[in-house]
């Protein structure tokens, strides 16, 4: 892992001269130096965590070996607030999330990098939970975290703590799942219920009080691509993992990009009580909360049931869905079959959901 | 107007079972079917709740009845009948540099005339998203030194917690909160929808939750006057189409009375100490209803004693004043005279991400639960 300096600003405010402090319990400005503090932060926190044979080596640059092929890969940048809450922390995401968008293309995940912008002032203790998780997490998904970075910032310049993960994944050549494939006739199936990262996120940081405990679903998803691959091959023509914006977004994404109609089921998907609940309560609409552990997936109407026991025989399936299907009519808009037995249509949202007056 | 009631998580260690019957699509049809049975010819009726409206058009009740009953959606928006003045005062106080405006989420996206709250943040401005008035007020505490002010709107739904808020900011001395009210109240509206010369509502759904605060003895005269039913009625598709037959039977058989539906929520009384508190707090007042007009005694202000905890007041802000923009036809949609997607404006220049007004961004406004549910797009059928 290289380290840098904090940024331009804090040097030209004047000479910074940080003295370490080998008990600090906050990240300082000085870890981002450079020097013996970042040196120390890279050893005392990072390696014990992440240590490989790749990364151990320093270099500026990880050299890793992939089978011969095309590769998958994908980045994506980590801010949440809380830095914790129920069922993970930010570490936990930024592994999750961007195995999951590997695994969405079919790719096999292999390797991540991770880069670090840490606020000053950031406790330590809270820097080496999130390390923890990302190692534990890219252990169980047996990926290495190869190469990483750290810059510090002045207090009040970052929310704690910013992750970028860079994920690179081998591409299995007869298995390629795309938004484009999908086409009239396919089954949806959804993974898991769906709704529970958004909601358990909100439910911390609005410090609103639920009787029931709810936990983000935050999951390596390359297990059931895993299995349906397994079961199906090319049957399988679309992959989506719902995060910002829900389910409803990621069909309207697909909808649009392949020219085809969906029509769901109200009735069939998997909303767990504490979210519906809350839904309810705050007027938001548990199609357009986060998940991070559910995936969408298009299959050959014809092996629609084969794919939901491949789903239900993995522990992170066990309440997968058929919800709807792609059909030929409205092109691009997806719709609904109401509880009651009416239609609506099922919109991409402006922005963010609002919570209602009453 | 306030659905919050229905949300019970868990009781006694069970999961409750009443809102999900309430969602059946069984007792659904078949309520359905009684009413296309029931009614000899098309009776048209105001759902008042824009919680109900966007229920109507969310679950697709009104494709269930095949033109036995038209729903006319009504005024009960709480957001979108807030004046645009008053949303120009609220842009106005949540720009000043030591105000912590406090508002619920809804308001954050209606347009003023020239911006809306979440502009106003992205500017600087200290805007936060309360679920309650009594968590600006609990600001208030934590910041002394700050002024906190809460946009206090809606209908008799919110008044008494918002009374509330402010009752005790007097009893705890707390100078530095203060409110912007906009307190509309049900009965006027009604009644100036019955004294339209064009008026075609023959009969009303009352908002369940407005009723769970006030009882419905006040609709009494109306029915009797204008010879319109009214059905105190819930949100859920089965109390709508339950209040509906309700309604139909009334108007069938020549009656015009006021019936509840809602039993589960509302007594006639209503919730007498909610009504106390909302008197000693605010009184009856001339109300600008956007795209509407002034309806007299249609409004609740802050009594004189309260006066320290009234933002108009405080910040001079009862001078901004505001024109409407003569494009946006929310009024009519408002009385019930325009269908959202009739209005030419409707999908074109009026969309959830540019509105001309407020009842395109409002969670209860006719015209997002149109343009959301597709009610325009040929995928759903139109009524």
């Amino acid at each position: 892992m290289s380290s840098h300096s904090a940024d331009a600003a804090s040097l030209a405010e004047g000479p910074v001269c940080p003295v370490p402090v080998s008990d600090a319990k906050r990240v300082q400005l000085g870890h981002g130096s450079g020097g013996k503090m970042s040196a120390t932060l890279l050893r005392e926190r990072f390696l014990p965590h992440f240590g490989n044979p790749t990364l151990d080596r320093l270099g500026d640059a990880a050299v890793v070996d992939v089978a011969a092929g095309r590769l998958a890969i994908s980045t994506d940048t980590f801010v949440v607030s809380p830095l914790e809450f129920p069922g993970g922390n930010i570490g936990t995401l930024a592994v999750h999330g961007t195995l999951n968008d590997l695994a969405m293309m079919g790719a096999r995940p292999r390797y991540l990098t991770a880069g670090f912008v840490l606020e000053e002032g950031l406790e330590l203790d809270v820097l080496d939970r999130v390390l923890a998780e990302m190692s534990r997490t890219a252990r169980e998904a047996g990926v290495a975290i190869v190469t990483g970075d750290t810059k510090v910032v002045e207090r009040g310049k970052a929310d704690g703590l910013f992750i970028n993960t860079t994920g690179v994944g081998e591409v299995d050549s007869a298995f390629a799942p795309a938004p484009e494939r999908a086409r009239a006739g396919d089954a949806i199936l959804v993974s898991g219920p769906v709704g529970r990262h958004g909601i358990a996120i909100m439910t911390v940081r609005e410090g609103l009080a639920f009787e029931a405990e709810l936990e983000s679903d935050t999951a390596n998803l390359y297990p059931l691509v895993s299995a349906l691959r397994g079961a199906l091959g090319d049957a399988v023509h679309v992959l989506r993992d719902p995060t910002r914006g829900g389910v409803a977004s990621a069909l309207n994404e697909i909808a649009s990009t392949a020219r085809v109609g969906i029509m769901l089921e109200e009735t069939a998907l998997p909303v767990p009580g504490p979210v519906a609940a809350a839904c309810e309560m705050l007027g938001f609409d548990p199609l357009y909360v986060a998940n991070e552990g559910v995936l969408v997936a298009f299959v050959d109407g014809a092996v629609a049931a084969a794919a939901l026991a491949a789903l239900r025989a993995h522990p992170l399936g066990g309440e997968a869905a058929i919800v709807g299907r792609a059909i030929s009519n409205h092109p691009g808009v997806v719709a609904m079959r109401t509880a009651i037995g009416g239609t609506r249509v099922v919109d991409m949202l402006p922005g963010d959901q609002l919570p209602r007056i009453c | 107007m306030d659905r919050r009631g229905d949300a019970r998580f868990r009781r006694n260690g069970r999961d409750v079972k009443y809102l999900s019957e309430y969602r059946d699509g069984k007792i659904a049809r078949r309520l359905a079917a009684e009413i296309r049975r029931t009614a000899s010819r098309p009776w048209v009726l105001m759902e008042v709740c824009g919680g109900q409206t966007h229920t109507i058009v969310k679950q697709g009740i009104d494709e269930l009845l095949d033109g036995a009953v038209e729903m006319i959606h009504g005024p009960g928006c709480p957001v979108c009948v807030t004046p645009l003045e008053q949303i120009d005062r609220a842009l106005h106080l949540a720009s000043q540099p030591n105000v912590i405006f406090t508002s619920f989420g809804d308001m954050l996206r209606v347009p003023g005339s020239q911006s809306d709250l979440l502009q106003v943040r992205a500017r600087g401005g200290d805007v936060r998203i309360v679920y309650s008035p009594l968590d600006a007020l609990a600001l208030a505490q934590q910041h002394p030194d700050r002024e906190v002010v809460f946009f206090a709107v809606g209908f008799e739904t919110t008044a008494p917690a918002n009374a509330m808020a402010v009752f005790r900011a007097r009893q705890l001395g707390l100078t530095n909160f203060s409110v912007l009210v906009s307190h509309v109240t049900v009965p006027p509206a009604m009644t100036a929808i019955l004294e339209s010369p064009d008026n075609r509502v023959q009969g009303f759904l009352a908002a369940g939750h407005v009723c769970t605060v006030m009882g419905w003895t006040e609709y009494e005269p109306i029915a009797a006057r204008y010879k319109a039913p009214i059905v105190v009625t819930g949100f859920e598709p089965v109390d709508i189409l339950e209040g509906m037959l309700m309604a139909v039977k009334q108007l069938e058989e020549g009656r015009c009375e006021v019936e509840n539906q809602y039993v589960r929520s509302v007594q006639r009384d209503g919730n007498r100490p909610a009504q106390d508190l909302v008197a000693k707090v605010f009184r009856l007042v001339d109300r600008q209803w956007r795209g509407i007009g002034t309806i007299p005694a249609s409004g609740l202000g802050l009594r004189e004693e309260f006066a320290v905890h009234d933002a108009e007041r405080k910040f001079g802000a009862a001078a901004i004043t505001a024109t409407e923009p003569a494009e946006c036809r929310a009024g009519d949609v408002l009385r019930g005279k325009l269908k959202p997607h009739e209005c030419p404006a409707f999908g074109t220049r009026c969309t959830p991400e540019h509105p001309l007004g407020a009842p395109m961004v409002s969670s209860e406004g006719a015209c997002a639960a149109y343009y959301n549910y597709g009610r325009f797009r040929g995928v759903v059928a139109q009524r």
